[in-house]
């Protein structure tokens, strides 16, 4: 496309005249680096994000779907304490039976009622590498669920649309992984040390250079366990008199890591800018409920992409308001390192931010690299400050030397430094993967949440015997697949949510669609309104004669 | 009178007007004006706040400076500098580039660079790859994660065993899995930071008891018999924890289990042990503190263990009874949101586990290390030795502080890079000064393992009484 103002046009973006002085930093790997250098961005992206409401009648069935379940659990619990019916689960020893019971009847009620029941599309056990395809291992239930046995079967060969495996890095040993065998030989596997006394190795400080390189960023400190990764450093940087403002969908994690250390937690609506303009002015002028004194620090919570919604977080935007309102924001990238921005390096790369913008990144390299574990990255000051104060540093085993050095053959494969550019390779292939399954997706017709560019597709199904179902059937196919229901979700919508990978072929990609397509006809899930035909539209014909 | 109500006539409303006395009709005319301004009037809030106008607001959000996000760490703060080792942390061990024995990594049984646990991780690296990239439940379930379970069941002697991919969460999960707010949970005050994270995460009531001091526990038990006697539906639905550690890693004490025990029964409390330090250190053949003293491992409600220590792996696991451990696979947090062990640690583990089976000696042999280097570090003048004599990780502590903890904190520091020149890896034992509640005083940690020969017990022996000579005279 030529611009009129006279700008070049290079791998398919604008330059304009001004940025020549700026060649030096230009390009590097045939990638423009443009972000870096002032800041603006020279594309604007818009933001395509759906959340498309079910029909009614979908709704009410759901609702009645579960009044059901709820009645029959309330007979069946009944019948098991007037001794009609045989009771499976464990029971409390004889010589405890007078102490107060461990949990209260009805805590349990939906597990032992209602996720009972169909218990058998989670917790699958396999036996291969988690990679685009892998092995199940067959179990049948007697007793309804309540205990299974292995047939010694093995379904081979699924096509895995459940395992966090964005750019195809987890895959049975080949000799790329030689490094990762080498270290094994010389290191051996454990520590038996925490960073502060003897556990901190050669291996930790390669890798911490190399995550700080990775990302642009000053400093970066790596830990054993992405789940403690946030757990244990929120406290470290937040306490008493400081202000949480957190998503509403955030991790697990983060809402631990929030509420241990001690700080006031204000929660905004999902990815909802007004409703965080709100608090964030709330919290300024108003200050400290009650003695109205100045909060010490206000920390926004945010993820890159929310697992459960496909939902980008709006960057630019909270960039914007935080530096209006001076206060500090936390992404945890666990699912979108690696898998979003032209080159992986997450939604600071998507939305051609600077990375001075974001106070502290945070990310897992659990999803993308293949490996476990998680880091905190950002100035160096904030770096030294959490080597000495945090949690995990002092008291906790530091991260194993060959899980490292996946960690480390995996970012340089990415970055090119093995030589190749099969990484960037792979980080295009994904979103190219992701694009084509979205869009065929929702012209079949399915509801489908999220960012277009997001490799999470949640697929809603809404009621919870179409949930079973669905699994059910789709590994009888050989496609395995995840559904979540109550309580990852909010009651009214469980959900399929697949996980595309760079590893996925088109010919895997069109066999799952298809699957899908039979799936969603038989189960009558097929439930959005604003299909969209693949046929090309013909608004342009003046007419539909054949000679014109 | 149905009569008379139909017959509203307008000409004898009027004359009613007339013949009604003059106050009564100004009553009525105030009222209905009073009626009609409380109409028309605006609303208004009970809490009369001071409103701020927009251009106010404004300069509060200018004005208002936040504190930096961290506040500066100054240079020479000790844990800025690590001591950064080059190479496996196995027993000869390249500390800082000098080459040490290593009396710092809690490496019990010697297993860290054990060839068999190499291979059998080796064989697991070939076919699995090294991440897991889900939690169990979404297909991060491996068989060797099965298999790892059923033999940490069968090893302990107990119903189900559930593994945790980190040491530091296995207990931080699984405390608040089962005491919520309202729950009461007795606490040793010596417990470690992953247990005090456990208890703040679980929102209970905490009561801390004197370390290892049995009648301190009765005590606040039998007070809390007494509220329950005041308000018994309360504790009808009110559960008790105590929550102790097998082998202390703070002061290298062991726990009186057996009274614990009875204390148990006596008051309906359940005993939660955390075991990282004693499993595969204490008992006959490894199986910690339950073993070591003769009590049947069902009277533990949950054990709970790291894999770091005597396994040489990452992770942990708690076992117990199949009716306590399966609540953790839908409720422990560390479990359910967090991707699985990595194939190739847990089929370590197992190789580990093997070769405890295998040679049940080395316990004996390590409890022997132990008692001989507990005593020959008796005498040193200026130390004093903190720990039961079989402990494998005890502390050494001065004799008599210098008053202030930043000036104990330099000296030891001084006798460990002594030590370290001289070919003795040490550390001091590491706290978070601000996070911990019961700070235990500075001092140095020395750990005994298998793999260390007597000539090398002798020689850290002697290196360190003469360093401390000099450092402390």
């Amino acid at each position: 496309m030529v611009d009129p103002g006279g700008g070049a046009v290079c791998n398919g973006t604008l330059h304009n005249q001004s940025d020549h002085c700026h060649r030096k930093n230009c390009t590097r790997n045939g990638m423009v680096k443009e972000a870096q250098q002032n800041g603006n961005s020279n594309f604007y992206k818009p933001i395509v994000e759906s959340f498309e409401e079910a029909p009614l009648h979908v709704m009410v069935f759901t609702y009645l779907g579960y009044g059901i379940g709820t009645l029959f659990g309330y007979l069946r619990d009944f019948l098991r304490n007037w001794g009609l019916e045989k009771c499976n689960a464990a029971i409390e020893r004889e010589e405890q039976k007078d102490f107060v019971p461990l949990y209260q009847s009805f805590e349990n009620f939906y597990t032992r009622n209602l996720y009972m029941r169909i218990r058998d599309n989670w917790n699958r056990p396999i036996c291969s590498a988690p990679g685009p395809l892998f092995d199940v291992m067959e179990r049948v239930s007697d007793d309804y669920n309540w205990t299974f046995r292995f047939t010694g079967r093995i379904i081979k060969d699924v096509i895995n649309m459940g395992s966090y495996n964005f750019l195809g890095l987890a895959a049975k040993y080949d000799e790329s992984m030689k490094t990762v065998k080498d270290v094994l030989e010389t290191y051996g596997l454990g520590v038996g040390s925490t960073r502060h006394e003897m556990g901190t190795l050669d291996k930790h400080k390669e890798l911490e250079d190399l995550v700080a390189k990775f990302l642009n960023v000053e400093a970066a400190m790596v830990f054993g366990m992405g789940f403690a990764t946030n757990s244990m450093n929120i406290p470290a940087l937040v306490g008493k008199g400081c202000l949480i403002l957190s998503d509403e969908l955030n991790h697990a994690s983060l809402v631990l890591g929030a509420r241990l250390s001690g700080a006031t937690i204000r929660i905004f609506k999902h990815n909802n800018m007004q409703s965080l303009e709100k608090l964030l002015r709330d919290a300024v002028i108003y200050g400290q409920p009650r003695t109205r004194r100045a909060w010490k620090k206000i920390l926004i919570l945010v993820e890159g992409i929310y697992s459960m919604e496909g939902s980008i977080v709006r960057l630019s935007q909270i960039v914007a308001l935080k530096k209006k309102y001076k206060a500090y924001l936390y992404v945890d990238e666990a699912h979108s390192i690696g898998s979003v921005g032209p080159t992986g390096r997450g939604v600071m790369e998507f939305f051609a931010m600077d990375p001075r913008d974001i106070d502290v990144f945070m990310g897992t390299f659990t999803k993308s690299f293949g490996a476990s574990g998680g880091y905190i990255a950002g100035r160096k000051d904030l770096v030294d400050y959490l080597r000495a104060h945090s949690h995990s540093a002092a008291y906790a085993t530091s991260m194993s030397p060959p899980i490292a050095e996946q960690i480390i053959r995996a970012m340089k494969f990415i970055m090119g430094l093995d030589g190749t550019t099969q990484g960037l390779q792979r980080v295009q292939q994904l979103a190219e993967n992701t694009r084509y399954f979205r869009q065929r997706l929702s012209e079949m017709g399915f509801i489908i949440y999220g960012n277009e560019e997001s490799p999470v597709v949640p697929l809603l199904l809404y009621m919870p015997a179409k949930v079973a179902a669905f699994a059910r059937h789709l590994l009888k196919r050989k496609i395995g697949v995840v559904v979540v229901g109550f309580p990852a979700t909010p009651l009214a919508e469980a959900r399929a949510r697949f996980c595309v990978s760079a590893a996925h072929t088109r010919e895997m990609l069109d066999a799952v669609l298809e699957a899908l397509d039979e799936m969603g006809d038989l189960l009558h899930v097929k439930y959005s309104r604003n299909r969209k035909s693949a046929r090309p539209e013909l608004y342009d014909e003046t007419s539909f004669e054949l000679e014109d | 009178m149905a009569t008379v109500a139909e017959q509203w006539v307008l000409v004898e409303m009027v004359q009613a007007l007339y013949e009604a006395p003059a106050y009564h009709l100004i009553l009525e005319g105030i009222l209905i004006l009073w009626i009609i301004r409380l109409l028309f009037s605006k609303t208004y809030k009970l809490q009369e706040r001071s409103d701020l106008t927009v251009k106010e607001k404004e300069e509060l959000i200018e004005e208002w400076q936040p504190e930096p996000l961290v506040p500066p760490v100054s240079k020479d703060h000790p844990a800025l500098n690590y001591n950064i080792v080059s190479g496996p942390p196995s027993h000869n061990i390249v500390v800082n580039g000098k080459e040490c024995i290593n009396f710092a990594s809690f490496n019990f049984l010697g297993l860290l660079d054990n060839p068999r646990l190499k291979a059998a991780a080796l064989a697991s690296l070939k076919k699995y790859g090294v991440g897991t990239c889900g939690p169990r439940g979404f297909y991060g379930t491996f068989d060797v994660h099965l298999d790892l379970e059923d033999r940490l069941a069968k090893f302990m002697k107990t119903e189900e065993a559930i593994i945790y991919s980190y040491g530091f969460a296995t207990i931080a999960s699984a405390i608040p899995a089962y005491s919520k707010r309202g729950d009461i949970v007795f606490v040793d005050k010596a417990a470690c930071f992953a247990i005090q994270k456990g208890l703040q995460a679980s929102r209970s009531d905490i009561k801390l008891f004197n370390h290892n001091d049995m009648d301190d526990l009765e005590r606040l038990l039998k007070e809390q018999e007494i509220e329950d006697q005041k308000n018994p539906r309360k504790a009808r639905v009110t559960r008790r924890f105590i929550v102790v550690e097998g082998l202390y890693m703070n002061t290298g004490t062991i726990c009186p289990l057996p009274e614990l025990v009875k204390l148990k029964y006596k008051y309906k409390a359940r005993i939660f042990l955390e075991e990282s330090l004693s499993f595969g250190v204490l008992g006959e053949h490894g199986r910690g503190v339950t073993e070591h003293f003769g009590i049947d491992i069902d009277d533990i409600d949950l054990i709970s263990a790291n894999m770091e220590n005597s396994l040489a792996s990452i992770g942990g696991f708690c076992c117990g009874r199949s009716f306590v451990i399966d609540h953790q696979r839908l409720s422990g947090q560390g479990y359910c949101f967090s991707a699985s062990l990595p194939p190739l640690l847990a089929a370590a583990a197992i190789e580990a586990l093997n070769i405890m089976e295998e040679n049940p000696g080395i316990f004996a042999v390590l409890k022997e290390k132990c008692k001989r280097i507990h005593k020959a570090l008796q005498g040193i003048s200026g130390l004093k030795v903190v720990g039961e004599s079989i402990s494998p990780a005890f502390h050494l502590q001065l004799e008599e502080s210098t008053g202030c903890r930043e000036r104990d904190v330099k000296l030891l520091q001084e006798i460990v890079t002594q030590c370290m020149d001289r070919g003795i890896a040490l550390t001091q034992a590491r706290y978070l000064e601000k996070e911990e509640k019961y700070l235990p005083p500075p001092s140095i940690r020395v750990v005994v393992t298998v793999e260390q020969t007597e000539e090398e017990l002798e020689k850290a022996a002697t290196t360190i009484s003469k360093v401390a000579q000099t450092v402390l005279l």
